[in-house]
């Protein structure tokens, strides 16, 4: 075994450890606690001192899918004996399901401006990036600032004009005029990260290709795509997070159709007034598929959250 | 591609065979490759902008469409900056700004320094660590509200144990002294693994010949850190500050979620109190030249924040 004088001790190893251990269980809580309120009880829910052993139930799931009556006595006679799990569940509390809650369509919205716009804007990134890589563009590195300086912009700043630009247009509250936005939204995060990949990309290779009598397109999408793969992987599920988790146009341009999950999730009210544990199932059906995600991206996380401007 | 091996190529064929080869010529290519983009964000962020500024010296009114639009000149201008309420917000901002650096500034270096000792399984405990960061805002603001609930919240349940208080006084978002900290705690939460992860990219850009050339010359380990380290990582730091002071400049979502401005106006930030004023109050002219204000703030606070970004780096 070797030894270096700049290696930390043991000692230190265990110190530093302990505390970053420490660290990591902190903050984890709040999120382990979202999760474990979601599988209570609306009573354990709000319970004090609040529980952390408690029978867990699939009500929060059921009320966040459903919209429920509170049930008369004629209303139980005609309807019969409950059929459905989620049936038995309802009746325990004294209510009928009278039919599937918004939660779904709001989810799915958020899948269809999440992929559309990240589809989008990973041919349109792709595209730039690698002209801005490979060729003398005019202008370079003005236009580069330009594509990063709309991240500046507060986006409640320009959501007035893009309202009554939407409005004269008819894209308020569409999945086109979403998917638009946060097109644009994510195009500089895209561009910048994917400029770095393909940077990266020894430029023999398309050379090698041109002379075998590859046209530039042939090049690019049978030499740079295949070798970019990782980067364009990754970019694509930075563009698709940020857009799962935009709020704020979200909240502005949109109230019925198009309306995606996170203005929806924190208005669920229950019947006997706000439904936490409906409330944290919304928000854990919302929120696991990103942090699978991000054990996946990893790797690259460092530079997707500097726009590249960071590289490990 | 100055000189690759196409060019040599390039050169000894006639220029007919080479644009054959190629197709079309690079600078069309170029052309067509970038306009898509250019145009996409002209259309959804200049155009816009240019159109805001046009609004900011009008009276135009959204919910008004049929009364006469009249140019009042910096008018909108003027009564923003000599408005009190707007010096709050922007005082409740600053404070925002200013605690949640400063406190993922240290936070965030000391968990990076201390993973960079490379402890067993550093690297599970640091992806546990970044979860919070890749969160919706507005989600995780609301379930905020859920920990800082008087009496049933976890935090505040935590809180009052440990401080032996009346837990059915204790209020984080009711108490317009602790509201502000509310969003602090929570952003803090959220966005230390951010200021963490580029301090650890800073602090592994080091290489260890410096600290052994160090030890050689029997600096302490104190005098390392001050020497070598700090300055070493500052600009790393520095652009942690930067990512973190324009999106907490632009903070929404989190907040609305977590107090919704209140109680009164503590925790009112400029992009909330612009909310309101565009979309509550409907003052599309006054709104915009407040939105254009801000964009100013930030734009200008950035350029001069890069600028000394990049002497640093020089050094």
């Amino acid at each position: 075994m070797s030894f270096s004088v700049t290696d930390p001790t043991k000692n230190t190893k265990w110190f530093a450890g302990i505390l970053v251990v420490a660290y990591a269980i902190l903050t984890i809580m709040p999120l382990l606690w979202i999760i474990a309120t979601g599988f209570k009880s609306p009573a354990d829910s709000i319970a004090y001192p609040p529980v952390v052993v408690f029978e867990p139930t699939l009500e929060g799931y059921v009320n966040l899918f459903t919209d429920r009556t509170r049930a008369t006595e004629k209303m139980i006679q005609e309807a019969g004996p409950p059929k459905t799990w989620y049936d038995i569940i309802a009746r325990e509390r004294g209510t009928v399901i009278s039919g599937p809650s918004r939660y779904g369509e709001r989810f799915l919205n958020s899948i269809i401006i999440g992929f559309g716009s990240t589809a989008l804007c990973m041919v349109l990134g792709t595209m730039a990036a690698y002209a801005f890589s490979r060729f003398k563009v005019p202008l370079k590195d003005d236009l580069l600032f330009f594509i990063l300086s709309t991240r500046m912009m507060p986006p409640i700043a320009v959501a007035i004009p893009i309202f009554l630009m939407f409005r004269n247009l008819g894209l308020n509250d569409t999945h086109l005029g979403m998917i638009l936005l946060y097109t644009a939204v994510n195009l500089s995060l895209s561009v910048w990260l994917l400029k770095g990949f393909i940077d990266e990309i020894p430029i023999e290779y398309e050379e090698a290709a041109l002379i075998d009598g590859y046209t530039r397109f042939q090049a690019f999408y049978k030499v740079v795509l295949p070798q970019a793969a990782t980067g364009i992987a990754s970019t694509a599920i930075f563009c698709l997070i940020f857009a799962w988790n935009e709020y704020a146009f979200a909240v502005l341009l949109t109230s019925g159709t198009a309306q995606t999950a996170p203005p929806f999730i924190p208005n669920i009210i229950g019947v006997n007034g706000k439904d936490w544990p409906a409330v944290a199932a919304g928000a854990t059906i919302f929120l696991v598929p990103v942090m699978v995600f991000t054990v996946l991206l990893r790797k690259h996380l460092l530079r997707g959250i500097t726009f590249g401007a960071v590289r490990k | 591609m100055a000189t690759g091996p196409i060019d040599i190529v390039a050169k000894k064929t006639p220029s007919g065979i080479v644009h054959k080869i190629k197709g079309l010529s690079d600078r069309t290519i170029a052309w067509i490759f970038v306009a898509p983009t250019i145009f996409l964000l002209l259309a959804v962020n200049i155009f816009p902008l240019i159109w805001t500024i046009r609004l900011s010296f009008t009276n135009y009114r959204v919910n008004r469409p049929n009364r006469d639009v009249e140019w009042i000149g910096l008018r909108n201008y003027e009564r923003i900056l000599s408005d009190a309420d707007i010096w709050n917000t922007m005082q409740a901002t600053a404070h925002f700004l200013i605690w949640t650096i400063i406190i993922q500034v240290l936070i965030g270096f000391a968990l990076a320094y201390l993973i960079n000792k490379k402890f067993k399984g550093n690297d599970l405990w640091t992806t546990i660590i970044v979860f919070p960061m890749m969160l919706s805002p507005a989600v995780v603001g609301n379930f905020w509200t859920f920990l800082y609930q008087p009496q049933i919240g976890l935090f505040n349940y935590v809180v009052t144990f440990f401080t032996r208080g009346n837990p059915a006084d204790f209020s984080m978002i009711g108490d317009v002294h602790l509201a502000p900290w509310a969003i602090v705690i929570a952003d803090t939460w959220m966005w230390t693994p951010f200021v963490m992860l580029i301090c650890l990219a800073g602090l592994r850009s080091i290489p260890d010949s410096i600290y052994e050339a160090a030890e050689c010359d029997r600096a302490s380990k104190w005098r390392q850190f001050w020497t070598i380290t700090i300055p070493m990582v500052l600009p790393f730091l520095m652009l942690a500050v930067l990512f973190r002071g324009i999106e907490n400049f632009k903070m929404f979502d989190l907040v609305v979620q977590l107090t919704g401005g209140g109680p009164g106006n503590t925790t009112t930030l400029t992009s909330i109190d612009l909310k309101r004023e565009a979309f509550e109050k409907w003052r599309t002219g006054y709104s915009s030249a407040y939105a254009v204000i801000l964009f100013v703030t930030v734009f200008g606070l950035a350029s001069i924040y890069v600028k000394a970004l990049n002497k640093v780096k020089e050094r």
